[in-house]
């Protein structure tokens, strides 16, 4: 019985959080401009979306390249630079360690319209002209944090001696972290570099303020602007559909690779 | 060993370039008038502008309830799901997860025109859906994270020594679960207040949130009175930090 409710309950939730997702992902099966009036099954916005055949589709594809691009190069550096962030944050101690944490979980709490007008204000101040430049910057601000938080973890739980010990076995330091230090924290590496991917890809705030005005836009921005002009275009409706499967599979074949990893880590 | 301390050195400097100066910026620019000069003008227009101030208290009002709510709904599904003997199926856990990876905005616009096809009129109530909508599952994620994590035999101790069921949740599992609520919190509550755009499309206009008075007044190169805002929305923020002691706890939560 208790577990019925359970199912019961989680169920219900689960139909409501999907409801606005499943319905968009229908009407991206028909043809009607209006969004909501069934006008027979069609796959023409799917292939408008891909022959780029509709109006503004210029523009529409090139928001999905901004973003990925946008996305790949700050999430890219965000992984470098907290890497190595990380490392040198173990081996910090007391205050220093502290204060350095402190500042690292300032982007992370910060809500993103703070991030962003204060990074505005920064570019604006340094007299900077804002366009991808300035959207990566402020892109690697808020990723890298997640990308120090994810390695820490990896630091703790290596053995600190296996550097030391390449080294005296006559490595050089870059060999001794290409091939001991960088394999330890792979994992830490790519969890940080997911994270950061996708906040980047999520955002909105913080690209709409630092952008400038060179006309430069992300998904988020291009989204904004349309349905500021007054309903969606419905070419977004098979894009948007096409994201939420992606990220789905995505996922579920992350989650379950992770889990048949701690599988066969308790088996042996 | 300690020389490797200094590989930290180049994230320090892109932080104070990056994060610390630009927040140096806005409280700068929240004192500065015009024509460049000190002034506290900024902030005392704040407290007399009626039309910042009601935003301010609907932006507050909407942010608690939406995360009450979260609350409600979303701890029995992390607690549902942390559970072993209710669910053991990771593809309920990932549903639940997914919509944070899906970008908030094109979320509530298909929101929006849901509640449009229904015939449902945008104001208040569709707001508040529609935030619950965006923010339930960061509630559900850290909650649940922490209750995948405990020791189970805390609830079992607790249950061998004579507590009812609902003794051991409320004495043990939640208390236990603190550091989840409070990391839920601090990703429903600040966000909702700042929102901007999210509520414009909730409401088709007619409720502004704090972000988008603060998001306005940069557009139209307002900058001084902008910052001013945004410095208000950070002592909160600050405010609201100290009074959450096990911050380290919440952060843990999210990773």
């Amino acid at each position: 019985m208790k577990k019925i409710i359970a199912k019961v309950y989680l169920w219900v939730l689960l139909i409501l959080l999907y409801a606005p997702l499943v319905f968009i992902a229908v009407f991206s099966f028909t043809e009607s401009r209006v969004l909501g009036s069934w006008t027979g099954f069609s796959t023409k916005l799917y292939a408008n979306l891909f022959t780029g055949n509709m109006q503004g589709s210029s523009s529409l594809l090139t928001a999905v390249e901004n973003t990925l691009l946008i996305a790949l190069v700050s999430a890219g550096v965000a992984m470098i630079l907290g890497t190595i962030a990380a490392i040198g944050i173990y081996n910090l101690h007391g205050r220093k360690r502290q204060a350095v944490l402190f500042v690292n979980n300032i982007p992370m709490i910060n809500p993103d319209v703070i991030t962003g007008v204060s990074l505005f204000l920064l570019f604006v101040f340094l007299h900077f002209s804002q366009g991808y430049m300035t959207v990566i910057l402020a892109h690697i601000t808020f990723g890298t944090p997640y990308v120090v938080l994810s390695v820490l973890p990896k630091l703790r739980q290596m053995n600190p001696n296996i550097y030391e010990a390449a080294l005296d076995l006559g490595a050089t330091p870059a060999q001794a972290l290409w091939k001991v230090l960088i394999p330890e924290l792979r994992p830490g590496m790519i969890s940080g570099f997911i994270l950061a991917f996708t906040m980047s890809l999520d955002d909105f705030a913080v690209t709409f303020f630092t952008r400038g005005t060179i006309g430069l836009d992300t998904l988020s921005t291009y989204i904004y602007a349309d349905a500021r002009k007054g309903g969606l275009t419905p070419e977004l409706r098979p894009l948007m559909t096409l994201i939420f499967i992606i990220i789905l599979v995505l996922l579920v074949v992350i989650n379950l690779r992770q889990a048949r990893a701690k599988n066969s880590v308790t088996a042996r | 060993m300690s020389k490797r301390s200094t590989w930290s050195i180049p994230y320090v400097i892109f932080m104070v370039l990056f994060v610390v100066l630009p927040l140096v910026l806005v409280i700068i620019y929240a004192f500065q008038g015009p024509d460049g000069r000190f002034t506290f003008s900024n902030i005392t227009r704040f407290f007399t502008d009626r039309d910042a101030l009601g935003t301010f208290a609907v932006s507050i009002e909407v942010a608690i309830e939406n995360t009450l709510i979260c609350i409600l709904l979303g701890y029995p599904a992390a607690w549902i799901l942390a559970n072993k003997d209710l669910n053991r199926s990771a593809v309920t856990i990932i549903l639940f997860i997914m919509p944070m990876w899906i970008n908030a905005l094109m979320r509530t616009l298909a929101t929006a025109e849901l509640f449009n096809m229904l015939g449902i009129t945008l104001g208040k109530g569709t707001l508040l859906f529609g935030m619950v909508y965006d923010y339930l599952p960061f509630m559900i994620y850290p909650i649940y994270n922490v209750l995948v994590k405990m020791d189970k035999s805390y609830p079992e101790a607790a249950q061998d020594l004579g507590a009812t069921p609902w003794q051991v949740f409320w004495r043990v599992t939640v208390p236990l679960s603190m550091p989840g609520i409070t990391s839920g919190v601090m990703m429903v509550f600040m966000p909702t207040v700042s929102t901007f755009a999210i509520s414009e499309f909730l409401t088709n206009n007619k409720i502004k949130l704090f972000g988008t008075i603060i998001q306005e007044n940069i557009n139209s190169s307002m900058w001084n009175y902008g910052a001013a805002l945004a410095l208000i929305m950070l002592i909160i923020i600050g405010v609201t930090s100290l009074f959450q002691g096990g911050q380290k706890d919440a952060e843990e939560a999210l990773i």
